[in-house]
């Protein structure tokens, strides 16, 4: 019973480090109409930032604050230097350029740090359990994971459906020629939203970074899952991507615990279930 | 998409003769090294199928490319006869159950479904004991028609592989030539119109993926039989976008184009270790220079 509980909880954490990834994804190609593939790829940069940093500075805290601050500079480069010529090209060309990207950055990542598998230690301050319900505890940093994941998706809630810029960015997802005609920047708002994309996958990355470890094409999972997680949530949706991210975490988590040689293929079921009952995604509207 | 032109034909008939006659001025390396350019074309051109053809890019296709290798090692040593048509049936089956889901999905729904599926193949292979574990097996070939040896081999192998690929680049090149060919870069130019003009869109996309997927079959059982090994690497997402590359690299609008694009790639890997151990760096900045540069791929320069 406990250990189904801790899966459970598993599930759900599992689950927002999904959403983290995959609202990135949704808004990045409903935006902006581009096909990032590199995306699992920012996930991976953003574990090994968590290593580089806690390793030279010896705390973890500073490397979250390095994560969102790497994904929003790096996000702008990338937007500016690439991906703006990209958003009007065929979607060959686009999954090409990313895939490029991925071997790039894995390249990279073998110069830069190396092959092997690395672990972050769980910072010392919540290194404990916290005991829950009878004698079943949970990791404190679990507990904290799932706080964060929470907080970040409520307030990029409250930004994209309570503030002008996220009226816009709405309004972007939906009707892109429409928004330009209204006098809207387009071009800030794609490089806005990329680089908070790029900036959501690192921060995952380094949230990811002690409860995993860290290794090389760490990223590739994660790709594959948030894709199924903007199929099944329907395409610029954030709420959507939110439940099926849920959804997603929840049954690969419980799939691997107690199926293991399924949980792959479970998944991509559950996306086929989905793509028959409803082509346009699980919570699309309409 | 356009086959090549008569000159063009006459041009490839010639370098096909000169792979031919290579078993009497090269040795066994250059002639497996030549098998593997000729599988990485035959996988590129049934994926050129759909990209070049009907305007879909796919990224499952290792996956049906894998089950076509995998096939030879479920099926254990029965006749090439046998294994081939099973090889190129059960890729067309997992072709037209993944088609029939992800076709009702277009443009970027399409590209991660495909993704998805694949994926799913793979982890069919990796995950469970089916395939003989996540390492990879070594496998009995099927047998020929008549008894190979040992040193024959490369020879016969290259060969075979030649006369499969251009077997399927002169169905190919007719069919693209037959109404079903010009219904399909009908859709790829624009699917509204074929549409409204009363074509059952759908079913022509479907006929396509599932012709391609049997074609990849086809592919993955030649490097089974070469290679007398199959693993799960097979069927990962990373060997679609790599053939996506070879389309790319040589030509998305030429029918010939992918046989280039998987010779120069071939070449490319080949050599590049002379240069640098990065292999992956210099991939990558090939398919940038590709992207941002070469917009018709190797058969537009020719042009």
């Amino acid at each position: 019973m406990t250990t189904f509980l801790a899966q459970l909880l598993n599930g759900l954490q599992y689950g927002l480090l999904l959403f983290l990834i995959g609202s990135g994804l949704t808004l990045i190609f409903g935006v902006m109409g581009v096909i990032n593939l590199a995306h699992g790829s920012l996930f991976m940069i953003g574990a090994y930032l968590a290593y580089v940093v806690a390793g030279y500075t010896g705390t973890f805290w500073l490397a979250l604050p390095a994560a969102i601050a790497g994904g929003l500079l790096f996000g702008t480069f990338l937007e500016a230097a690439l991906f703006r010529r990209f958003r009007d090209r065929e979607h060959l060309d686009q999954v090409l350029l990313t895939f490029a990207l991925i071997l790039i950055f894995e390249e990279a990542r073998s110069i830069l740090i190396d092959n092997q598998f690395h672990s972050v230690a769980v910072p010392a301050l919540l290194d404990f359990s916290v005991p829950i319900v009878g004698g079943f505890a949970y990791s404190a940093y679990r507990l904290a994971v799932l706080a964060v994941c929470l907080a970040v998706a409520a307030l990029m809630l409250l930004f994209v459906e309570r503030t002008n810029i996220g009226a816009s960015i709405r309004a972007a997802a939906e009707n892109p020629e429409m928004v330009g005609l209204l006098g809207v920047d387009a071009r800030r708002i794609h490089m806005l939203v990329f680089a908070a994309g790029t900036a959501l996958a690192m921060l995952a990355g380094a949230l990811a970074a002690p409860l995993q470890s860290v290794y090389p094409g760490m990223g590739d999972g994660f790709l594959i899952l948030s894709f199924i997680v903007v199929v099944i949530g329907g395409l610029g949706s954030i709420g959507g991507a939110f439940w099926a991210a849920l959804l997603v975490g929840m049954v690969d988590t419980l799939g691997k615990a107690y199926v293991p040689q399924l949980a792959g293929i479970a998944v991509c079921g559950m996306m086929a279930l989905v793509l028959l009952v409803r082509p346009a995604g699980l919570f699309a509207r309409g | 998409m356009i086959g090549a032109s008569r000159r063009g034909n006459l041009l490839l008939a010639l370098a096909g003769l000169a792979v031919a006659s290579m078993p009497l001025w090269t040795g066994a390396y250059h002639m497996q090294l030549a098998s593997t350019a000729l599988i990485a074309a035959m996988f590129a051109l049934s994926l050129q199928l759909l990209v070049g053809g009907a305007g879909l890019v796919s990224l499952a296709h290792a996956g049906f490319f894998g089950l076509g290798a995998y096939t030879v090692y479920l099926l254990g040593p029965v006749s090439v006869l046998l294994s081939l048509p099973v090889a190129a049936l059960t890729a067309a089956v997992a072709a037209l159950g993944i088609g029939a889901l992800s076709l009702r999905t277009t443009g970027f729904f399409f590209l991660m479904t495909t993704l998805a599926f694949g994926q799913m193949l793979f982890f069919l292979f990796h995950d469970t004991p089916l395939g003989g574990g996540l390492d990879g097996v070594f496998i009995q070939r099927p047998d020929l028609i008549w008894v190979v040896s040992k040193a024959q081999r490369p020879a016969v192998f290259l060969l075979l592989n030649l006369a499969v690929l251009a077997a399927m680049y002169a169905g190919l090149w007719l069919l693209m030539r037959t109404l079903f060919g010009h219904a399909l870069l009908g859709i790829k130019a624009n699917e509204h119109r074929m549409r409204a003009m009363g074509h059952d869109v759908q079913r022509l996309k479907l006929a396509a993926f599932v012709l391609a997927g049997a074609l990849a079959g086809v592919a993955g059982h030649m490097a089974a039989l070469t290679d007398a090994f199959v693993s799960p690497d097979l069927l990962g997402w990373h060997r679609s976008a790599e053939a996506l590359l070879m389309i790319l690299l040589g030509g998305i609008g030429a029918l010939h184009g992918p046989i280039l694009g998987a010779v120069a790639l071939t070449l490319l890997e080949e050599f590049s270790p002379l240069i640098t151990e990065r292999q992956r760096l210099v991939e990558g900045l090939v398919i940038l220079a590709a992207v941002l540069l070469l917009r018709r791929g190797l058969a537009g320069i020719a042009r």
